[in-house]
């Protein structure tokens, strides 16, 4: 083991394509624990890494569902059961006045789950991540795009993956101090 | 996949330059230098401190009125029975209307892959919340005692008390919340990635921790794109049937009262038809001056104005129906209260205001029919300055005319805006100038990846061809 303990190794890259190749070169090496950050949203770089999969969808619905029977569910316990008012013999539980706020709701609690969903799967806020270690890592909200390979991998050896990410010719190759 | 990729092509081919949504010669880094430079290192120029000073010496007479208004009470206003509503509720329907144009930017078109939205949206979708925010201060001041709004929420009170769920008044309060909520969350969702841009290239301190706690440690992770994608695709179908409901509920308070030109059932999709037109009219109100300005003229291109002066064009239209379908049945349906209100808009006592209406809102807009007219920026300008009147004297025309000449003529009454009125209105200019010009200082007024992403877009598309 090393003295200072690293938390991987990053290559650059120049182009959506250029890393869109060389992750799925290095998905097929057989790395498992490899991150990739682009400027731009990048079709297909996650699922070349090895994401397949978001419940994003599911809480967000869920999130829709709580809000729109909470929002209807408060308008029927206020009229039938909290405070029933008999108006001209007119129907307690009147639904269709109560559409709009159900609706309401059910907006309200689909985006603020995709809101705070996304965030809290996306482990947000970070305050700190050893990627902004690298210097040049602040390209990467510019145009720079940065493969990582990290050393928590079960195939990472510093030397070894330091050739492989070199034979994916990258703009440089850097170590992410941890 | 098909249609996108043509639509993809047609915009980095476009017949002739001005067709395009983006100038060429740009790439990544000179488009995030552009967008970042105006907040980061373009010094504070007397303009914009001239600009910020109208708007913030507004909003102190935003303060004063509301501080009088709240000695006094709303008889500072000319409203009383039978126009209990006037000015307040006329500038929260015009404002909330004009927001409804953000949304529709950022939502709607996102949805249908409408690459011309990616330069406008976010100062669109900042519009909308600073247009909201402007909105929902009337019906709370006209309130009276808008110490005393919670009133409006459900919660546990001592008096054992539910709002009315049956009313649109309170439908009002869950839609206009719901609506700045989400559009606040969308806006902010939008922004994470840029605010992460900023705090990368900043090389001021405070700038770097400002936008960095507000960045969140963004890094940009595939996985993490993924699931932004996600979100931002969820957030704009949610957003979509939302601006829609709001403007329906809007419409409501109108349509389930009984009062004749209220009492109809055409009015959600024309006042939806009319939010559109108006925020579309306010977007390039912004737009032209914000372009010229900050010298973006290769961002927000020739093009973009010509789109949105078609869809303003197109929604004109549909008011222009919704008109022509009101009076119809207003002598259609013989309903002797429906007539006399008709005529009464035509030759009563404000009939000067329905026919500087008609010619705001139908007639001077046909101008766009012409595309040179479409491609003139001052004459854009204009012209949307004249449908932002138009509009407001439109919500003027439905709630004060209706008003006015009620079921019974001995409760008949003209309405007079006071000066309070006027300054009330000037004053919500004051809150939403100063919002928008401290956003154009603080925030990127484009969003820096979605124009990066077009910017790739139509470069590899160039470089295919």
């Amino acid at each position: 083991m090393k003295a200072k303990p690293i938390y991987g190794l990053m290559a650059e890259f120049e182009s959506p394509e250029q890393i869109l190749a060389a992750a799925q070169k290095t998905h097929d090496a057989g790395y498992k624990r490899i991150d990739a950050f682009t400027p731009i949203p990048v079709e297909g770089l996650a699922e070349a890494i090895g994401f397949d999969w978001t419940s994003l969808p599911i809480v967000v619905f869920l999130g829709g569902l709580f809000g729109g029977l909470s929002g209807f569910g408060m308008c029927y316990y206020a009229n039938v059961i909290s405070f029933p008012l008999d108006i001209g013999g007119k129907p307690l539980n009147s639904w269709p006045a109560w559409i709009p706020i159900t609706f309401e709701l059910t907006i309200l609690g689909g985006a603020l789950a995709a809101t705070f969903g996304m965030l809290a799967m996306n482990g947000l806020p970070s305050p700190y991540h050893p990627v902004f270690n690298v210097q040049r890592f602040a390209l990467a909200s510019t145009d720079r795009f940065f493969l990582c390979i990290k050393a928590r991998d079960k195939k990472f050896d510093a030397a070894q993956t330091r050739t492989f990410l070199e034979t994916l010719q990258p703009h440089g190759v850097f170590e992410i101090e941890d | 996949m098909d249609s996108e990729s043509s639509h993809k092509v047609a915009v980095a081919n476009g017949a002739n330059e001005p067709d395009l949504i983006i100038q060429p010669g740009h790439t990544m880094a000179t488009v995030t230098d552009k967008i970042s430079s105006i907040v980061l290192t373009r010094p504070t120029t007397p303009g914009w401190v001239f600009g910020f000073l109208i708007g913030f010496s507004l909003l102190m007479v935003l303060n004063l009125v509301v501080t009088m208004l709240m000695v006094k009470g709303v008889g500072i206003w000319g409203i009383n029975i039978p126009i209990g509503w006037g000015f307040a509720i006329v500038n929260f329907v015009w404002w909330i209307g004009i927001g409804h144009a953000g949304t529709l930017i950022s939502a709607f078109l996102l949805l249908l892959h409408q690459k011309w939205r990616t330069s406008i949206n976010r100062f669109a979708e900042a519009m909308t919340i600073f247009a909201v925010m402007c909105a929902g201060m009337f019906p709370l001041l006209h309130m009276g005692r808008p110490w005393l709004f919670f009133y409006l929420m459900p919660y546990p009170n001592p008096m054992w008390l539910w709002p009315q769920f049956r009313s649109p008044l309170v439908w009002d309060v869950f839609a206009v919340s719901t609506y700045f909520t989400v559009s606040l969350l969308f806006w902010f969702v939008g922004l994470i990635p840029d605010l992460a841009t900023l705090r990368d290239r900043t090389t001021s301190r405070i700038k770097k921790i400002v936008y960095g706690v507000l960045s969140m440690g963004w890094r940009g992770s595939a996985v993490h794109w993924a699931r932004y994608e996600f979100a931002s695709v969820l957030l704009a179908g949610l957003a979509t049937p939302l601006v829609v409901s709001v403007h329906t509920v809007v419409s409501y308070d109108f349509t389930i009262a009984l009062v004749p030109g209220w009492h109809s059932t055409i009015f959600p999709p024309y006042f939806v038809a009319g939010a559109i037109y108006s925020g579309f009219a306010m977007v390039l109100t912004l737009a032209i001056p914000l372009r010229k300005f900050y010298h973006l003229e290769d961002l927000v291109t020739d093009r973009h104005l010509d789109i949105m002066a078609k869809v303003m064009l197109a929604t004109g239209i549909i008011v222009a129906y919704s008109y022509v379908i009101e009076t119809f049945m207003a002598f259609y349906s013989a309903n002797p209260f429906d007539r006399y209100m008709m005529l009464d808009r035509f030759k009563g006592q404000y009939a000067p205001l329905f026919w500087m209406l008609v010619a705001c809102n139908l007639v001077i807009p046909q101008a766009l029919w012409w595309r040179k007219v479409r491609r003139n920026p001052v004459g854009l300008f204009m012209i949307s300055l004249v449908i932002n009147i138009g509009m407001w004297l439109e919500r003027f025309v439905i709630i004060v005319v209706s008003l006015h000449r009620d079921f019974t003529p001995s409760i008949w009454a003209m309405y007079y805006p006071t000066r309070w009125d006027w300054a009330t209105y000037v004053g919500t200019f004051g809150l939403f100038f100063t919002m928008f010009y401290l956003f154009i200082r603080f925030l990127p007024m484009i969003s820096i990846v979605e124009v990066r992403s077009l910017v790739h877009e139509t470069s590899s598309e160039q470089g295919h061809s």
